[in-house]
């Protein structure tokens, strides 16, 4: 038993009371870390590394510049050469590759990177590997007799892009600019896509989003305010599409709304339009809308329910016996306490709409397609990094909106439930 | 360490589990179901060796996805021609070994057995397919003969079905618009020949549906939603023959090629890929699967005997792209072309959907 002095407290086994104190906390702080570590390498692992990737692969493409490094070191040496024009010693370095392409059997992928920009490409480099190893000097006339496309300076200035490993090219075609003779340019209308897409996607989702907090804010205050048995079977009425599969209520709309579906057989039963006449809602925009909006509905309902559940009914009853309207009470004291509850469900609906890809591509049909399905198409089309620089897009196009958020209505005040 | 092993099982359980079955790709329907009957089943039954078969909507996208990611759980692919040559140039793909393809059940040797471009570099034929369009003859007893036809909204009033694509779809446009097939391909090199096909296309689109899966074109026949679909022609011949659905195929203006199986790079049974693929091209592989759907086999051999349908009765011949009737007006598809062009048309045409 050690004994206390005045000056300084310590344990029972005399060490300082402070010191042993730090200790345990570290103790328990190492466990707790311990604790979360799962977590933090399941959201490192399974989050934070794909998004890095994906932001890495968007500005990254090395399959020409690792398999053309003779032309690639002559175009580091020559920054200013002129496309229109180049010189022999730039042809001897595209044969001496081509010929390299061959044996190593990387003209495909060479070929296929050049060909993201300028498009031919991949054939061009096909007959001009198998021909490499024949040419002789000088080999520009050489080149250029086998094919004049050599010469196209697009095509150089294709090259020369993608002789870097790192380039800003895959955020140019997201912004709707094509590869020219004289250089990137603004795309002709009529293959302009990208920014157009972007536009309507965010407005689609703004419409989703204002459908969605119209239909859910009276549900969310029924569910608030019947009583506990009534609300129960409601609330299992709201959660049973958020239990069944997406593919399947997205079919059951296709059902419903094709025009041999029975929305439409039901107003033609019932004389309301003609046979002829049938209406168009699926595989288009209306389609697109409407299953999203019944999909993602329950995302507005919750949070709006988790704020109203908490709000005291004395509050409108106050402002009822002081002699407001029932819609200035609803607009002056109901509403504004429900904002945090708005807030909340607009901004996950939202985000949620944006990057939303199986409904459109399923109900969307020509116009009904959003961005995502683009991301999905250049999956599909193994152009991973093109996929990638609009991906990372509409991450940074998200990401500001929430920084705007954050700022008007502040993410403290966010309630999600 | 304990972060490595988080590390690794995390991996482990991202990947299949690996097993030791041989896997099959393909486009799964009835399609999918003919290569189970003709291919999978008697090879199962001849060898020993698991052999199971998945689906896709083109198994092209998942493979290259795959390879890239270097975690392959698929054997043997089936892949359209152009997609084949491609994934070869791009080195996703094992090259073929042709010594190993057996010679025709008449002794002729592969390399003559099989026709013209049937076997590349890095991919055997299984079967010549056709884009087609279909109608229903309960709806239109006066059919459409022509691919004009299709294009003809005035005679023929009604929703179009169409693949959502650029492949098929641009050279159906041109040659409804009066081109002969053989100028085809030339003329959508230029770029007044592609606007020309788009031009064709704009005429019908708002009244067009576009299907991505196969199975999707003989649906939305029957559902009565189009009048009138492109489709693969072996989807239509299933749903009339199987379902007696009245299903007719204009062969007029179709478009066929050869479909391929292959190996992708870093298969987990490589060798048993092979010889899967060397049984399911042999000369009774490719009539055991022409007697499950009317797509034509790439071996002369398998042609010698007339070749009947699974029904016992049906004869084949005349439902298949390559028989003579059918190529009056017909036009091979050049994978040169689409290897070049796939990404700048498509990016235009998703441009054009949008507008």
């Amino acid at each position: 038993m050690a004994e206390a002095t005045p000056t300084l407290l310590t344990t029972a086994d005399g060490r300082p009371l402070k010191a042993a104190l730090a200790e345990a906390q570290v103790r328990a702080k190492r466990r707790a870390f311990l604790l979360v570590l799962p977590l933090l390498a399941f959201v490192l692992l399974t989050f934070l590394v794909p998004i890095g990737y994906m932001l890495k692969r968007s500005f990254e493409h090395d399959g020409f510049a690792n398999s053309a490094p003779a032309l690639r070191a002559w175009f580091a040496e020559n920054p200013g050469f002129d496309p229109a024009d180049p010189p022999e010693a730039a042809y001897a370095a595209l044969v001496d590759d081509l010929a390299r392409m061959q044996v190593e059997r990387t003209t495909g992928i060479a070929g296929t990177r050049v060909n993201y920009s300028v498009s031919g490409t991949i054939s061009l480099f096909k007959a001009g590997a198998r021909a490499a190893a024949d040419l002789q000097p000088p080999f520009k006339e050489a080149l250029l007799a086998a094919d004049a496309k050599w010469g196209s300076p697009a095509l150089w200035r294709g090259m020369e892009s993608a002789s870097h490993v790192y380039t800003p090219e895959f955020y140019l075609v997201a912004a709707d600019r094509k590869l020219t003779d004289e250089g990137w340019a603004r795309g002709e209308d009529k293959e302009r896509i990208y920014l157009y897409l972007f536009f309507k996607t965010f407005l689609i989702s703004g419409i989703i989003t204002v459908l969605c907090l119209l239909l859910a804010f009276p549900v969310a205050h029924l569910l608030a305010t019947l009583p506990m048995a009534k609300s129960a079977l409601l609330m299992i009425l709201v959660l049973l599409p958020f239990w069944t599969s997406l593919l399947v209520r997205t079919t059951s709309w296709i059902v419903l709304l094709q025009e041999q579906g029975v929305v439409n057989n039901m107003l033609v039963a019932m004389g309301l339009v003609d046979d002829k006449g049938r209406l168009s809602m699926m595989y288009n925009m209306t389609g697109t809308i409407v299953a999203m909006t019944h999909v993602l509905l329950p995302f507005m309902i919750l949070p709006l329910y988790s704020v109203m559940k908490v709000i005291p009914p004395s509050y409108a009853r106050a402002a009822r016996s002081l002699g407001a309207t029932s819609w200035t009470t609803f607009r002056r004291v109901y509403l504004p306490q429900t904002l945090p509850g708005i807030a909340a469900g607009s901004l996950l609906v939202f985000i949620l709409a944006v990057g939303y890809y199986i409904t459109p591509a399923l109900v969307g049909g020509a116009d009904g397609q959003l961005i995502s399905n683009l991301i999905a198409f250049h999956m599909s089309k193994s152009n991973w990094s093109l996929a990638a620089a609009i991906a990372a897009m509409l991450l940074a196009a998200i990401l500001a909106l929430y920084w705007i958020y954050d700022r008007l209505v502040g993410i403290d005040r966010l309630k999600f439930g | 360490m304990k972060k490595t092993l988080i590390l690794t099982t995390s991996l482990v359980s991202f990947g299949f589990a690996a097993n030791a079955d041989i896997t099959v790709m393909s486009w799964g329907g009835a399609y999918g179901e003919a290569q189970t009957e003709a291919f999978v089943k008697p090879f199962v039954a001849a060898t020993g060796k698991a052999t199971i078969m998945v689906d896709s909507d083109n198994p092209a996208t998942p493979i290259k996805a795959m390879v890239e990611s270097g975690n392959v759980t698929i054997d043997v692919a089936s892949l359209e021609y152009a997609d084949a040559i491609r994934l070869c140039d791009e080195g996703v793909l094992e090259p073929i070994d042709m010594s190993l393809l057996p010679a025709g059940a008449d002794g002729t040797p592969a390399a003559e057995d099989f026709l013209p471009g049937a076997v590349t570099e890095c991919g055997v034929s299984t079967d010549i397919w056709s884009n087609v369009f279909a109608y229903d003859s309960s709806k239109l007893p006066e059919g459409p003969t022509s691919v004009a036809d299709f294009f003809d909204l005035e005679k023929f009033p009604g929703k179009r079905g169409l693949r959502k694509g650029a492949k098929a779809v641009l050279e159906l446009a041109l040659m409804g618009d009066g081109v002969p097939a053989a100028e085809v391909y030339d003329l959508l090199r230029t770029p007044e020949g592609v606007d020309r096909a788009f031009a064709k296309l704009d005429t019908i689109k708002d009244q067009v549906v576009w299907w991505e899966a196969g199975s999707q074109a003989p649906q939305l026949l029957a559902d009565g939603e189009v009048v009138m679909t492109t489709a693969y022609n072996g989807r239509i011949f299933a749903a009339a023959q199987n379902e007696g659905k009245p299903f007719e195929i204009v062969w007029d203006g179709q478009i066929y090629e050869n479909e391929m199986f292959v190996v992708p790079k870093g298969a987990p049974n490589m060798a048993d890929a092979m010889e899967f693929i060397a049984f399911a091209t042999s000369t009774e592989g490719l009539r055991a699967s022409a007697q499950q759907i009317s797509y034509g086999p790439a071996r002369k051999s398998s042609m010698l005997e007339e070749i009947i349908f699974k029904d016992g009765k049906t004869v084949m011949a005349p439902h298949l792209p390559t028989a003579p009737e059918n190529l009056t007006n017909a036009l091979e598809t050049s994978a040169d072309f689409w290897v070049d062009f796939d990404s700048e048309l498509n990016e235009r045409f998703q441009a054009w959907l949008a507008q």
